[in-house]
Order: C-alpha cells, then sequence, then structure tokens
C-alpha cells in the first residue's frame, strides 16, 4: 500500500464538530433486500446465465472497490485534514457499510452455486489448487475485512455521532480502516489472478 | 482517547475466525468427496471456545456500556444472520447433509455471534459510561 500520513497536518487537537448522517443508510436496504430476492431466485432456479451475472457483477464491484478505497482513496484520506476526512468518512462509510456485505455475500454465494454448477468446486477438477487458493485468499480477506476493518468503519460512524467526538478516537480508527483496505486491496490482485486462470483454464 | 484496560477481544476474535475459516477451506477443498471432519470439528470447538473466552473476558470489564454494546451488536446480529442464512441455503440447496452439514451449520453460527460482537465492542470501548 502507498505510505498514510496519519495524522493530518495540523490538525490533531481540533475537536470535530458533530455530524448529521444516517449510520445505515435506511433508503438503501430495499435496494439491498431486492438484491438478495434476486439471488435467492438465480440460485434456486440454478440457471447459469443468472448466477454467472451474479457472480461477475458483484465479483467485479467487490474487487474494484477495494482496489480503489484500498490503493487510491486510502492513502488520500490518511493526508487529508481532519474536517475533510470526516466530510468524507460520512459520506462514504454509511454507503460502504450497506454496498459491501451485499457485495460479498451475493459474490460468495453465486460463486459457490456457479462452482457447483460447472464442476469447478470439485476437488477432481483440473485447476483444484487454484480453486483452494482462491478459497485462501478470499478467507484471509473475510477475517481482515470482518475483524478489522467493519468494526473500525462502524465504530468511527458512531464516534462522529457523538456530541463531542474524539479526535484521537477518529485517528485511530480511520488509520485501522485505511490499512486494513491497502492490505485487503493488495489481496484483490490475487483474486483477479487466480479468477482470470479459473475462468480462461 | 480514553486509556482502559480492555481484554485482547478484538484479536481472540480474529483467531476465531481464522479458525472457522481454515476448517470451512478443509471441507470445501474435499467435496464432493468424502470429508474427513476431524480437523473441521477440532476447529469449530476451538473457534467456539475462543467465543466463550471473549464473552467471559468482557463480563469481567468494569464500567463497560453494554447498553452502547447491545444497540450495535443486536442490528449486526440481524444483518450478520442473514448474511449466513443465505450461505447455508446454498449449502442445503447443493444437497450438503450430515457431519458436513451441522460442521457448516454451527461454523456459520460462530460467525453470526463473534462478528456481531466484535463490532459492539469496538463500538462500546470508545463509548464510556457517562460516571466513568
Amino acid at each position: 500500500m502507498a505510505d498514510v500520513a496519519l495524522p493530518a497536518p495540523g490538525a490533531a487537537a481540533e475537536a470535530p464538530a458533530r455530524a448529521d448522517f444516517e449510520i445505515v443508510p435506511l433508503r438503501g436496504l430495499p435496494i439491498v433486500a431486492a438484491v438478495l430476492v434476486a439471488l435467492i431466485a438465480a440460485i434456486a432456479a440454478n440457471k447459469l446465465w443468472a448466477l454467472e451475472f451474479f457472480h461477475v457483477a458483484a465479483g467485479a464491484v467487490w474487487t474494484s472497490l477495494d482496489l480503489f478505497i484500498g490503493l487510491v482513496l486510502g492513502p488520500i484520506l490518511g493526508r487529508l485534514t481532519i474536517p475533510s476526512r470526516i466530510e468524507l468518512t460520512t459520506r462514504l462509510m454509511p454507503k460502504i457499510l450497506l454496498i459491501m456485505p451485499t457485495v460479498v455475500t451475493v459474490t460468495l454465494a453465486s460463486g459457490w452455486q456457479l462452482g457447483r454448477y460447472l464442476g469447478t468446486i470439485n476437488s477432481d477438477y483440473r485447476l483444484h489448487g487454484w480453486l483452494v487458493a482462491s478459497y485462501i485468499v478470499v478467507g484471509v480477506m473475510a477475517v481482515i475485512a470482518l475483524g478489522l476493518l467493519e468494526p473500525a468503519n462502524v465504530a468511527v460512524l458512531f464516534e462522529l455521532k457523538k456530541r463531542r467526538p474524539d479526535p484521537a478516537v477518529i485517528q485511530r480508527l480511520l488509520k485501522r480502516f485505511i490499512y486494513a483496505s491497502g492490505i485487503i486491496g493488495a489481496m484483490q490482485v490475487a483474486t483477479l489472478v487466480i479468477m482470470t486462470k479459473v475462468a480462461t483454464g | 482517547m480514553t486509556a482502559r484496560k480492555l481484554p485482547p477481544v478484538t484479536e481472540v476474535a480474529i483467531a476465531s475466525m481464522a479458525l472457522i475459516v481454515i476448517g470451512g477451506i478443509w471441507i470445501a477443498s474435499h467435496l464432493p468427496h468424502h470429508v474427513p471432519l476431524g480437523p473441521a470439528v477440532v476447529l469449530l470447538a476451538a473457534s467456539a471456545l475462543l467465543v466463550l473466552f471473549n464473552v467471559v473476558a468482557l463480563r469481567r470489564v468494569p464500567d463497560f456500556n453494554w447498553a452502547s454494546f447491545f444497540a450495535v451488536a443486536k442490528w449486526a446480529g440481524l444483518a450478520y444472520a442473514i448474511t449466513a442464512g443465505m450461505l447455508l441455503y446454498v449449502f442445503v440447496k447443493d444437497g450438503t447433509s450430515g457431519g458436513q452439514l451441522v460442521v457448516l451449520t454451527l461454523s456459520l453460527v460462530v460467525y453470526a455471534i463473534h462478528v456481531p460482537l466484535l463490532i459492539g465492542f469496538t463500538v462500546a470501548r470508545y463509548d464510556p459510561l457517562p460516571s466513568s
């Protein structure tokens, strides 16, 4: 990951103003519900096109977002002043809180069903080693995302909702978010290598 | 920032999730053939013990903001129950059954408990009680 400068220039001691935002954007929940219902329908129907669509579309969004946040936006976020960082955080992170778990669930669920349909998850599949490598990469990313990134994401939003947010807490949590995003972004490169190999045989 | 001595909940939760993931990879890498469940059961049991450790360790923290913890953990729990349910649905739809299904289900239960616990903890640790 690129270098991350924390704390931001001359802003560490400032007490940020309380921001007005929704931690979970409620307007997005019907969209998430619709996507999950469509995913269930695709798995129940077990049609190649539908499974391929969900796996490729959600996987592309997941990979692109991880690469963009981890390798492009994260380092920029680390160099912003505290007020700018808060402005970006309060607008970006609530959306990420809905988008990421949805695209990860859709990618994994449709991908498993697709693998079963195509026979690529079978242990006697020619490229089985590559598939196992993808399980390991996804597993490591899941542990980092669930154990470090998401709790930091939620906690920083709760901190920003307080009457007097603590800048030191915000910086600490954002630092964790930025580093975790960077590691996950780098690991997504491995996902791209493995998935293109499996897709082309 | 509040400097309090807290148990290593995050580290333990990450270790617990890593064990679950390793167990899942073990099972997935053997399918559709017979899966020796011994290693997966051991990993699952160790992961569940780590959940228990975290619960006990958290209960012993003085002045922990349980209201804040539960306010976050209950909604996170709902969200993770849904995602765990989706993954379980796929396993059942694929005809997974018997011991494999039991281990995978319990693994998803551990996941759906430990992740919300960790999110609730991370929020509550920075939200001290007004009196403390």
